[in-house]
């Protein structure tokens, strides 16, 4: 086998798509009446335009600039890529930065305005878990209806049955209309179909972003197992932990350009660090709401504790604090300021309080402005982007207590991260003794 | 399926839709399999959670053939050259039934299916195709009411029956047709729909179906004739009541049929990519 076999050849990519214009509004009876009469044709022209790009040609041969129509949207601009056989793409940037209309094109929905795509090899795309599911049909008969939709034989379907109902858990159900169940496992049972493809080329969509913290580890889990079978897999993931941890190559597109392709590590940190979402710190909009409370918060940030510098990406072994400010106006009962951190698939790691550790006698504030600060363990998280949600609570509960979610996030390089691919929520650093029996202990 | 490297040797090539071309019906045969689970789809789904399931497949006909048997029958008393009106109305609210139906059903094919669509590729080509087929299950059933109108009319077969299957065919062929062209249409004007529904009833009028086509002047007669569900509806009449087959009035309709349904294939074809941009 030649090793430089090309599976997906993506060759000068672009695609435009006609995106919504204003409306004329009319300022007489006459004119709208004029208007109304002439809609049909105005109608016809509006949806015409919506496929057909004449006036949007950039010419395909000149330097291609994409300033055509204000109304035309690109998607996509002259993007190139390969993709070898075994090799497992990440593609990842934000959203409407053509991640989505570059997997429709390879997985043959759509096709480009101009370039070409060459597919070496038989290709399954999964942008969606259970297309083709229909309420009213059975378990059993779902199987055999999206295992034929994603593109397997009857024949096939048959011999992967048992594995499929095993996989998914659902057997007691399998003659129950789908309607019945729980989306949970409707979501198993779909899930379970699609994990028994087995194409020599994989697209897939953010499909892992459903279901629960057990069934996403579930998925991720196949994904990298079939990453490991040496298939071909091209991936499209807003979760830079995933990525970071499946793919052996990133792509990293911006406004329907490639920004940058190379090794995860490098691509997905050089990401991270230009992301504009980033948001290292928290202020209360003006004391707003604060009238009649008796505790508020007033400020947050997350920061190295000897480093000034705003950012928000920390290494494995680095111990970033999260410092909460806040403001008592009369003495508070059992009071506790907290923050909580979400990963990128919404599961709470965890959430920790500033009196968690105090007695109930110690919880108790006297008027003034205060901050607290707590330091995230190092070598504990997963490499990946964390949100951060802040809270305060105490006695009488409807005065003091208040949330904020999302407000701030945070990312954890794998700079360093030496445990590549390993599964869990959290990946702590423990301590392990080891001893040989007849020893003492090393 | 060996995934260590020794690649099938296929290689789709994915690039701008070039011009006119025919479907590729070719390609239909790879995914029969999925061709065959979505008819199969359908026609469970058509009367899940009923009481009294296909049995609906017969009594929708049947009510439309004893309403036509008592107003254009009874009361309009219109001339169907001697034959008994309630067998001459079956025979023509059968097949339109279906035909109707398919029309209907063909050309919303592809707004109904767009959650598909839009997630993933298989020949567009199945979407309008998928309800001809299912729906040939509701005329099989309600061959039941031709099968007890005959024997009760003491209608015996005759050697015309070997021209049933073209028949057949062109009955599938005309909301085919039909369905190519107003599917891949409707995903861009959603007119078609309230269009279909007059169109419809029209199309209802404009053929023999409760009035006979002798009653059309002779002058008109071929021109009429153009109407290829006119030429449906009087091959069955004439197959299965063995009346000489007027292939004068037949031709101009079935070629008119088999010309809808190949620019409808061309036309559907070149729009298959426009589809998910549009929806």
């Amino acid at each position: 086998m030649n090793s430089n076999n090309v599976a997906i050849r993506v060759e000068d990519v672009s695609k435009c798509y006609r995106i919504g214009m204003k409306e004329e509004i009319q300022d007489s009876m006459s004119a709208s009446v004029l208007n109304f009469l002439k809609s049909p044709l105005r109608n016809f022209k509006k949806y015409r335009s919506l496929y057909t790009f004449d006036d949007a040609a950039p010419g395909k041969d000149s330097n291609s600039d994409f300033s055509a129509p204000s109304d035309i949207f690109w998607a996509l601009k002259n993007l190139s890529f390969e993709l070898k056989q075994g090799e497992v793409l990440g593609i990842i940037g934000k959203n409407g930065a053509g991640k989505s209309t570059i997997l429709k094109i390879l997985s043959k929905i759509t096709r480009p305005t101009f370039g070409q795509v060459r597919i070496h090899g038989r290709s399954s795309s999964l942008l969606e878990v259970g297309t083709g599911f229909h309420p009213e049909l059975t378990g059993r008969e779902n199987v055999y209806l999206n295992g034929t939709v994603l593109g397997m034989k009857k024949t096939e379907i048959e011999r992967k049955f048992d594995a499929i109902v095993d996989f998914s858990g659902v057997e007691k159900f399998l003659d129950t209309p789908v309607k019945r169940y729980s989306s949970g496992m409707t979501v198993r049972l779909a899930f379970a179909v699609a994990a028994h493809l087995e194409p020599e080329i994989l697209i897939i969509d953010e499909v892992l972003a459903v279901g629960d913290a057990e069934f996403q580890a579930k998925c991720l889990g196949k994904m990298s197992s079939v990453a490991k079978e040496g298939r071909t897999v091209l991936f499209v993931s807003h979760n830079m932990g995933a990525v970071a941890e499946l793919c052996s190559r990133v792509i990293w597109l911006e406004q329907g350009e490639l920004k940058q392709d190379g090794f995860p590590s490098d691509v997905v940190m050089k990401y991270l660090s230009t992301s504009e979402e980033k948001v290292g710190s928290w202020t209360r909009p003006s004391d707003d709401g604060v009238i009649g409370r008796l505790a508020w918060l007033r400020k947050a940030r997350i920061l190295l504790g000897d480093d000034c510098s705003n950012s928000t990406i920390f290494r494995f072994n680095e111990k970033p604090q999260v410092e909460i400010e806040y403001e008592i106006k009369q003495k508070v009962k059992e009071l506790g300021v907290y923050f909580w951190i979400r990963d990128t698939f919404n599961n709470i790691i965890w959430i920790s309080s500033d009196n968690d550790k105090l007695a109930n006698s110690e919880q108790i504030r006297n008027p003034g402005i205060y901050h607290s600060v707590c330091e995230i363990p190092e070598n504990t998280l997963k490499p990946g982007r964390y949100f951060v949600g802040i809270g305060i609570t105490g006695n009488p509960k409807e005065l003091v207590e208040e949330e904020h979610q999302n407000i701030m996030n945070f990312s954890i390089s794998d700079v360093g991260y030496p445990l590549k691919r390993r599964a869990g929520v959290i990946t702590p650093f423990l301590d392990w003794k080891i001893a040989r029996f007849g020893e003492q202990n090393i | 399926m060996n995934t260590s490297g020794t690649s099938s040797n296929v290689v789709t090539i994915i690039k701008p839709t070039a011009g006119w071309q025919l479907s590729d019906f070719k390609e239909l045969q790879e995914y029969q399999d999925l061709f065959f689970f979505l008819v199969w789809r359908d026609i469970k789904v058509i009367y899940a959670q009923t009481i009294f399931g296909f049995a609906w497949a017969i009594f929708n006909p049947l009510v439309q053939i004893v309403v036509f048997s008592v107003i254009f029958g009874n009361i309009a008393k219109l001339s169907t050259e001697g034959i008994p009106y309630t067998l001459f109305a079956t025979l023509g609210v059968i097949p339109w039934a279906y035909m109707s139906q398919g029309m209907g059903a063909s050309s919303q094919s592809l707004i109904s299916g767009k959650g598909m669509l839009g997630k993933i590729y298989f020949p567009r080509l199945i979407f309008p195709l998928t309800p001809l087929l299912s729906k040939l299950l509701d005329f099989g059933i309600s061959m039941v009411i031709v099968l007890g109108v005959m024997v009760y009319f003491r209608v015996s077969p005759t050697w015309n029956l070997v021209y049933l299957p073209i028949f057949f065919m062109m009955m599938i062929l005309v909301p085919a047709g039909v369905g190519l062209w107003f599917s891949s249409l409707a995903i861009r004007f959603r007119d078609i729909r309230f269009m279909m529904q007059f169109m419809l009833q029209m199309l209802m009028y404009s053929a023999p179906i409760v009035y006979s086509a002798s009653s059309i002047p002779d002058a008109y007669r071929v021109f009429y004739s153009l109407n290829p569900i006119v030429g449906v509806i009087e091959g069955y009449r004439a197959c299965l009541l063995g009346l000489p087959i007027q292939w004068i009035y037949i031709w101009p309709g079935m070629i008119i049929a088999i010309g809808i349904f190949v620019s409808g294939a061309i036309y559907f074809k070149r729009t298959e990519f426009l589809m998910v941009d549009v929806i």
